[in-house]
């Protein structure tokens, strides 16, 4: 069955400066599918997506609903024609309410002096119930992520729209609440609506999708069902070329060794929990997963001293190392990558060279206090050719590099100290395909080297290709621990939500009883 | 690819901000000339060493404050307070001098206590977790009203210091005065520290974006608090070379002083948002700064109309450093 074509897009072209953005698109989004836009950062996903949300302008080509030509001329107008946009970032007024996030623009264009909350949060409600019952005259601010992402698509919703796009939606969420978020996509559907959904997930888009559009630098690729096509294929044209393999070899079984290269004894990072003990060993990359907020950075981060533990012992390569601050456990060989590369990651206004001697000034500077630039540069220069930061020069500055690039530079940092071990908090969050097959390669390529590498990922198909064990936090605490050839999306799951654990106690209590 | 790693990083670090940097300061050095070259032939008296001693003079003892604002503006701090901190650095020591210490002492007891001015603002700012702008505007405010008690409301007079001490304001190396001497060694000390010190680098990572310098082991609160205390200092020396060259202890002045020295970092290029900046950027900004001034007084415009001007130069320079950081990203 082919449903007729509700939006459909004719030769789209869009430049910015010397840049083009869009060439000569096509894409027709059919009546009430779900349709995945693929492309690695700055294919032209989000150009595609502002200029049918009004945005921008494009410098060429037609727009048709509904069979009939139409400008878009802003966003409002969109949002008149039944158009919606999802943002990929949460942007809502956190002290106001979810009435006044959700009706924002309905409430900048009355005419009334006054606010008439009565009707405000009676309209509010009537489109956020399509989605979920959350009390619309709540405070934005005391929604969890999750609710605020739906409020977020609350905003774009109208009750009368037609097209939705979604912008990576799941990309804040964890695995539970994107489920939540699919069954409630799944409804918009169910409704009518007709929706473009941008991930590069690829198990989301083939859970999820009806049909998917690759674009790759600006330019359309191809359309396909999702039935005829494997995730490897989209993979494929996304990158243009073969990726053979997704993920790297994992530790084969013979290089197995028990040596452990970073031992956590009774560590309590929260006042009052139990502690966590875990065992890192030489050669393997460790996962660690569990649902945001369970306290997977947390306890991370106070192994490297960016939290006070309350107590607990860590040993690296056997012997007792004290770490209070960040300082000891980067002088100890032990560094952290943070999760969030642009607020906590990088110096984004500041040279590729000296984000990367960031972590380690005294090993740069001379006996008089000065740093040392030839040292400085040389260190940049080796680190940025052996990772293959793709760049114009170590004096780049680090904003205008892609996010796959600034992530190696981050990386780089980590590894300008010589670690014993490094810790990753979602190392290839909002990297590109090519870049995230790199960022792999390059970690198991320390694992073999006898680095150890801690992964914590939210994305579990990355941290079941690419751990040879993973742990898997509850609350605070490790629930359950699964060795390569146990690591199913279903087992993790399990213990991440606390339902495995709670069976195991329960067989426990029998066993004594 | 490796060619072009090769080609383009000749072995000094911090280039980039030296790079970025230095197309503000070529701009500000050609617009600085082409008003020297108009002024050169609107005015006999503007092409004189006596006019460019007086324009030096003019700026160079606030130059000293400029250098510690715009090593805090790039923190991503600012500093409110420190035209009162000058003046109660003169008051201070003007005091103790009349109290009977030796006018040295004095003046270095006058400079601790500016720094202990900068202390306690650092430990609001770190500690408490105040805003710099908040709380040095309080403290504009109480150390202003500090240097009207201590003098109760009248200038000291100071005619009796040593010839020794007045001469730091008032002496020359021939044709060159010891201000300006001094001027330029503040200024080419800290522009050079700034650029190579390793301390001073994590003032650059701290103002681009503090919690990735915490997450580098940085420890921010720390630098932040420092560079409070050394802009505070610095205002308190230059009090003390003010205090010389007046020879008196207003305790009104310095009022509005501030304004000039922040439009001036801005100027040249120090970003309020952090990160940014350079020393050598904020001493241009203040060079046109003073020779738009002179060539004002010169070409016989009234005094009311130089701050509108002045004001408009830096509306002018901050917008267009707007367009051209928006042009870029």
């Amino acid at each position: 069955m082919t449903a007729a074509a509700i939006l459909e897009i004719r030769d789209v072209s869009k430049s910015f400066g010397a840049i083009k953005a869009l060439t000569r698109v096509d894409f027709t989004l059919r009546r009430g599918e779900i349709h995945a836009l693929c492309g690695e950062n700055g294919a032209g996903k989000s150009t595609l997506m502002n200029i049918i949300a009004g945005i921008v302008q494009p410098d060429e080509g037609a727009i048709r609903l509904e069979g009939k030509n139409v400008t878009i001329t802003s966003p409002s107008a969109a949002q008149r024609l039944g158009i919606g946009l999802v943002h990929q970032e949460i942007a809502l007024c956190q002290d106001a309410t979810v009435a006044e996030n959700i009706l924002m623009a309905a409430i900048n264009s009355r005419r009334a002096p006054l606010m008439n909350f009565r009707r405000l949060y009676a309209d509010a409600q009537k489109i956020m119930d399509l989605l979920a019952p959350i009390p619309v005259e709540t405070p934005v601010a005391d929604l969890s992520i999750s609710n605020q992402q739906l409020v977020e698509i609350a905003k774009a919703l109208t009750l009368d729209c037609r097209v939705l796009m979604l912008d990576e939606p799941t990309a804040a969420l964890t695995e539970t609440e994107a489920q939540r978020l699919f069954a409630i996509v799944r409804d918009l559907k169910a409704r009518g609506i007709s929706i473009i959904y941008i991930s590069h997930r690829m198990a989301e888009i083939f859970s999820l999708c009806d049909r998917v559009t690759v674009f790759r630098d600006g330019r359309y690729v191809a359309t396909d069902s999702i039935a005829s096509v494997t995730p490897n294929d989209v993979v494929r044209k996304m990158v243009g070329r073969e990726i053979t393999q997704l993920y790297p070899e994992k530790l084969s079984p013979e290089r197995r060794t028990d040596r452990p290269v970073l031992s956590v004894e009774n560590l309590s990072y929260r006042q009052g929990s139990a502690g966590v003990s875990f065992t890192l060993r030489t050669g393997e990359i460790l996962g660690i997963g569990g649902l945001i907020g369970a306290g997977r950075s947390e306890m991370v981060q106070t192994v490297c001293g960016l939290r006070p533990k309350v107590s607990g012992s860590v040993e690296l390569n056997g012997e007792p190392v004290s770490i209070r601050t960040y300082s000891d456990a980067v002088r100890a060989g032990l560094v952290y990558l943070s999760e969030d590369r642009k607020a906590s990651g990088l110096f984004l206004d500041l040279s590729v060279a000296s984000n990367i001697s960031a972590l380690d000034l005294r090993k740069l500077t001379t006996p008089l206090g000065l740093l040392d630039r030839r040292a400085e540069a040389k260190q940049a220069t080796d680190l940025v050719e052996r990772h293959g930061v793709r760049m114009g020069g170590i004096e780049t500055q680090v904003s205008t590099l892609s996010g796959g690039n600034q992530q190696k530079v981050a990386i780089a940092r980590l590894l300008s100290v010589g670690p014993k071990v490094v810790v990753l908090d979602e190392p290839t969050r909002g990297v590109d395909v090519g870049a995230k097959v790199e960022i792999h390669r390059l970690l198991r390529d320390l694992a073999e080297r006898g680095v150890g590498v801690i992964v914590i990922s939210s994305e579990l198909p990355e941290l079941i290709g690419l751990s040879d064990r993973v742990l898997v936090i509850h609350e605070g605490a490790i629930v359950g621990e699964l060795g390569a050839d146990e690591l199913t999306e279903e087992a993790i799951m399990l213990l991440a939500s606390g339902l495995r654990q709670q069976q195991s106690n329960a067989r426990q209590v029998q066993n004594v009883a | 690819m490796d060619a072009e790693i090769k080609a383009s990083s000749p072995g000094l670090g911090g280039r980039n901000w030296l790079r970025l940097g230095s197309m503000r300061e070529a701009g500000l050095i050609a617009i600085m000339l082409a008003l020297c070259v108009a002024m050169t032939f609107a005015s006999p008296h503007f092409l004189t060493w006596g006019n460019f001693r007086a324009m030096l003079m003019s700026f160079s003892i606030e130059g000293i404050v400029v250098v510690g604002m715009t090593i805090l503006l790039i923190v991503g701090g600012i500093d409110l307070s420190v035209g009162s901190v000058v003046c109660f650095s003169m008051v201070v020591s003007g005091a103790l001098f009349l109290m009977g210490l030796e006018p040295w002492t004095a003046s270095l007891l006058g400079i601790g206590a500016s720094a202990l001015i900068g202390a306690v603002m650092g430990f609001f700012v770190t500690v408490i977790g105040l805003n710099h702008f908040i709380t040095s505007l309080a403290a504009m405010v109480i150390v202003r009203g500090l240097c009207l008690v201590i003098t109760k409301g009248t200038p000291l007079s100071l005619f009796t210091l040593p010839p020794g001490f007045k001469a730091i304001g008032q002496g020359s190396f021939g044709n060159v005065p010891y201000v300006i001497v001094i001027f330029i060694v503040v200024v080419a000390i800290f522009d050079f520290l700034l650029r190579r010190a390793t301390a001073f680098r994590k003032v650059f990572y701290t103002g681009s974006n503090e919690k990735a310098a915490q997450f580098s082991g940085i420890k921010t609160k720390q630098v932040k608090f420092w560079v409070t205390v050394l802009c505070s200092t610095l205002a308190g020396f230059a009090g003390v070379i003010y205090m010389s060259r007046f020879g008196a202890a207003t305790p009104t002045f310095g009022a509005g002083m501030e304004l000039n020295i922040i439009a001036a970092a801005v100027i040249g290029g120090a970003s309020l948002n952090g990160g940014s900046g350079t020393i050598f950027g904020a001493i241009l900004g203040m060079a046109l700064l003073s020779v738009v001034t002179s060539s004002l007084i010169l070409l016989d415009v009234s005094v009311y109309w130089q701050d509108m001007i002045k004001g408009c130069i830096l509306l002018a320079a901050v917008s267009i450093d707007h367009f051209l950081h928006r042009r870029k990203s």
